[in-house]
């Protein structure tokens, strides 16, 4: 809080998640430890933000609790949060199914770590399919962002609030292990301060803050019973979900301008594949990276276009190949799109993924 | 420049704190670092490492494979890290309690007998910092003052009455390392 923000400092990715939620007017943080991010919790007991913005932090007895206590928070027009990794996300899936059914606005991070079930405390980047194509049931979609670096960490944590209360829908960070327990230099966030009730009053008429005499009861729920209003709400989401595919596709292009074969990769992966993409230039090979920030929406259609002019692309993941398909969709065929992943939370090392591409695609 | 440094020993020796001592003088001297720590069960007692990244350009990986440094505290780092050092790279070891010695030709080989010279002097806690100075006699990749001043930021301001402790040690890091002969 004493900081300035253009001062540079050295943190865990975890770490600036917890520093950029209170410097961003974050409301409350709603959370379970579990490996590899506790170092956020921890974070925020320490800086302990509800002497300074009153922003409320609370240890929940478990992920559904959490969630459930997000949801709450976000019923109010607050800007609410939690945290957890794999197995803990997975417990959240209704609560998330619930708040994009009754549109409210929430953040969920996710540093991954490897599956299935309990599986372990190393990272992993498995949860690709859950995050992206609604791990929880109905036709929902939100917002997905890779971050790949700890500066990303602190932007992205107040990105996916913007992007939370822009479409009123649940958005998700999907980090791994790594970026959340390394360390790297960041610049947070400027402290922005948390909104008074008047101003959530005026930006979110949907909330529940009491009925006031100008305007009839506000109810939040994401049942209705009758089949023709759930349809138009869901027609309604459906058009949100197109205006955010519109609007919010983010990625990163490195090297790509003459490339033979391309890297599809996000996250900590996608910084191996730079590191791979930096040997292969040495060894005269033209290699690209694109990586995609946003996962929904995905960036199909600079993949698409890149489709025409490259040899080949190879999606490097730390999981069986999840995000492949969604490669293989914006290529349609055009070019060969192979895959190259590891499980179980071990991460391959650039001169692996290097080698997967020269054997695969060359 | 780039330092790509791996640091490797059992939980308990300081291996994670040595490695965010050298990433915040990195920092302090406005370079790009990265530390990466192997965060798994290794912690609570196993071997324990971490890559440490100094450089003048944007870091990619913060995960790699080979390494221009590697510093190893006990006989499985050596054996696990010996084959990842670069072709004329650096290898600096601890000689407590190993029982196969480093056997490359190809790289440089210094011994620091470290943890042999802490416990006779009764300061065992300041092994990490006697290796820190004998990196630093033979990689200048950091200077001993900004080395000083990440000390100051990574140590709680009450344990700020050790700081010359350390120095001393990084001094007595810096004669006590050799180079080995395979």
């Amino acid at each position: 809080m004493s900081r300035k923000s253009d001062e540079v400092t050295l943190m865990k990715g975890n770490e600036a998640i917890a520093h950029a939620a209170v410097r961003c007017g974050c409301d409350g943080y709603f959370g379970y430890p579990i490996t590899p991010q506790s170092e956020i919790l921890e974070t925020l007991m320490e800086i302990e933000p509800w002497k300074t913005t009153g922003m409320v932090v609370l240890q929940a007895e478990s992920e559904v609790a959490s969630i459930n206590m997000v949801y709450g928070a976000a019923g109010c027009g607050k800007k609410s949060m939690t945290t957890s990794s794999s197995p803990g996300v997975s417990l959240m899936q209704e609560g998330i199914s619930y708040m994009a059914g009754a549109e409210l606005p929430g953040v969920i991070v996710n540093v991954m770590r490897g599956g299935p079930g309990l599986g372990t405390i190393q990272p992993s980047q498995a949860d690709y399919f859950q995050a992206t194509k609604g791990g929880g049931h109905g036709d929902y979609r939100m917002p997905v962002l890779a971050p790949a670096s700890v500066q990303e960490m602190a932007d992205f944590t107040v990105l996916a609030f913007d992007l939370a209360f822009k479409y009123l829908t649940p958005a998700m960070i999907l980090a791994d292990g790594i970026i959340g327990q390394m360390m790297e230099k960041v610049v947070l966030p400027p402290f922005t301060p948390r909104r008074s009730e008047e101003e959530i009053r005026r930006e979110c008429p949907w909330a529940t803050l009491g009925k006031t005499q100008d305007r009839n009861p506000n109810y939040i729920s994401s049942l209705e019973l009758r089949s023709e209003e759930m349809e138009k709400i869901n027609l309604r989401l459906q058009k949100r979900y197109r205006e955010i595919e519109k609007n919010e596709v983010r990625y990163e292009e490195i090297q790509c301008e003459d490339a033979d074969f391309i890297f599809v990769a996000f996250g900590t992966m996608a910084r191996v594949c730079q590191k791979a993409v930096e040997i292969a230039r040495e060894e005269g090979l033209k290699v690209g990276l694109i990586r995609p920030i946003t996962l929904f929406p995905y960036p199909y259609n600079r993949i698409a276009e890149l489709s025409e002019k490259v040899k080949g692309f190879i999606s490097v993941e730390m999981s069986a190949g999840q995000m492949v398909e969604d490669v293989r969709l914006a290529v349609s065929g055009k070019v060969p799109v192979e895959f190259y992943g590891r499980m179980g939370g071990i991460v391959p090392s650039p001169e692996e993924v290097l080698n997967a591409l020269k054997t695969k695609l060359l | 420049m780039t330092e790509e440094i791996i640091i490797s020993g059992f939980g308990g020796q300081g291996v994670l704190s040595m490695g965010k001592i050298l990433a915040y003088s990195g920092l302090v001297q406005g370079q790009e670092v990265s530390w990466m720590p192997s965060y798994g069960p290794e912690q609570r007692g196993g071997t324990a490492n971490v890559t440490v990244i100094l450089s003048n350009q944007r870091i990619s990986s913060p995960v790699l494979n080979t390494y221009d440094t590697a510093i190893v505290l006990n006989q499985p780092s050596l054996d696990k890290f010996e084959p990842l050092v670069k072709p004329g790279g650096t290898l600096i070891f601890d000689g407590n309690g190993l029982h196969r010695l480093p056997v490359r030709t190809d790289i440089n080989l210094y011994q620091i007998n470290a943890t042999e010279y802490a416990y006779a002097n009764n300061s065992s806690k300041t092994i990490n910092m006697i290796i820190l100075g004998g990196l630093l006699k033979i990689r200048p990749i950091v200077e001993i003052e900004n080395v000083l001043k990440g000390l100051k930021k990574t140590l709680p301001p009450r344990h700020h009455h050790l700081l010359p402790l350390n120095e001393q040690a990084i001094h007595t890091g810096m004669d006590l390392i050799m180079p080995y002969a395979v």
